[in-house]
């Protein structure tokens, strides 16, 4: 049985969809059968960032209004064969997605696949509480400035109230990836410090991603970041945040720091 | 090493450009359900199931969309007494 994922922010333009597809991938890189499902029903663009765009066939909405089989909507990836995405309708309304419909595919997912990923449409809709509605974790992505720390708290918020774990009275496991952190914003004191994001939200840390030209190049190829560049700074930090995310603890590397983050904490010698 | 490193070095921003010029001018046409190639997806799975009973498991179909060609493959397996059923 898989496990549920949701990348979710409550802000757009956070990094959700950026998230999912290299998270999706450097699971996949591992060996990890992955399956990244887009919930922007109407403004799809994981299968952009993914480079399958050409090749979308079907989608979630086909699926759900049983169109199309599960199995004709999943586009497998060119690069990572244990890699899979199933795309967001572009041209359906997202009154669409029916929690019926929605539950069903998750569910199918979850016998087929080691990680259903789904990324989360921005707001607080339908399509935002659909796609955490049957996760098992969360992950809240959340830029290190003020609007987008207040709307990840409010999306935390829902998580503990809105899906089907908390309605059944269990906890939702949720960690904060912190995205487009920029060191030298950072060393200048002008930017949130990881510390201060953590300790209003309260969630414990999977990863800083550094903001970079990396990610924008991967997504004009097409590639998620780990794929696209796999030595390259977010590249290692969303390797970080994977073997996290399967359980192992290790020190969070700050970006920019020569030590990590926990080894800061810890470490620090006596002055 | 890695290629798309090699590649990297080079601009990235033209195969954004491309890969947005191809997508977008499919995504237009696509308004109004005058997308070719979904409609050819359509009827072709209409007329087979017209002469026999399609598994929906046994097909598998794939579309490549590009600037100048692009490209359906509809793959369907026929069972031997497909035809009896129609019959």
């Amino acid at each position: 049985m898989g496990k549920v994922i949701v990348v979710t922010s409550g802000k757009g333009g956070v990094g959700k969809t950026t998230s999912s597809a290299a998270l999706g991938a450097a699971l996949a890189q591992n060996g990890e059968k992955v399956v990244v499902v887009d919930f922007d029903v109407g403004l799809r663009n994981l299968d952009l960032v993914m480079g399958a765009e050409r090749r979308v066939v079907y989608d979630l909405v086909n699926v759900i209004q049983g169109e199309a089989k599960l199995t004709q909507a999943l586009i497998r990836d060119k690069r990572v064969e244990t890699l899979y995405l199933l795309p967001a309708s572009q041209t359906r309304d997202k009154d669409n997605l029916t929690p019926e419909g929605v539950e069903k595919v998750i569910t199918a997912l979850k016998n087929a696949f080691d990680w259903v990923i789904c990324d989360s449409p921005a707001g607080i809709e339908r399509g935002a509480t659909l796609a955490m509605r049957h996760a098992d974790v969360a992950i809240v992505v959340t830029n290190p400035e003020v609007s987008s720390v207040r709307d990840s708290d409010r999306i935390i918020g829902l998580l503990d109230s809105k899906t089907l774990k908390a309605e059944n009275g269990e906890r939702i496991e949720k960690h904060l990836l912190l995205t487009r952190y920029d060191a030298a914003r950072a060393e200048r004191g002008d930017m949130l410090k990881v510390e201060d994001v953590l300790e209003i939200l309260s969630i414990p840390l999977l990863g800083i991603i550094p903001e970079s030209m990396d990610v924008l190049r991967a997504s004009n190829v097409g590639a998620p970041v780990t794929l696209a560049d796999g030595r390259s700074a977010p590249a290692l930090a969303y390797f970080e945040a994977t073997r996290r995310l399967k359980g192992e603890t290790l020190p969070v590397t700050v970006p920019g720091e020569k030590r990590s983050f926990l080894g800061k904490i810890f470490g620090r010698k006596a002055a | 090493m890695n290629p798309f490193r090699f590649f990297s070095r080079a601009q990235s921003a033209p195969a954004a450009r491309e890969r947005l010029q191809v997508l977008l001018a499919h995504e237009r046409a696509a308004t109004g359900d005058s997308d070719l190639v979904n409609k050819l997806r359509d009827e072709i799975l209409k007329a087979i199931s017209k002469h026999m009973q399609v598994d929906d498991e046994k097909v598998s179909i794939k579309m490549e969309r590009g600037a100048q060609v692009s490209t359906l493959a509809v793959d369907i397996e026929i069972p031997f007494n497909a035809g009896k059923k129609a019959a």
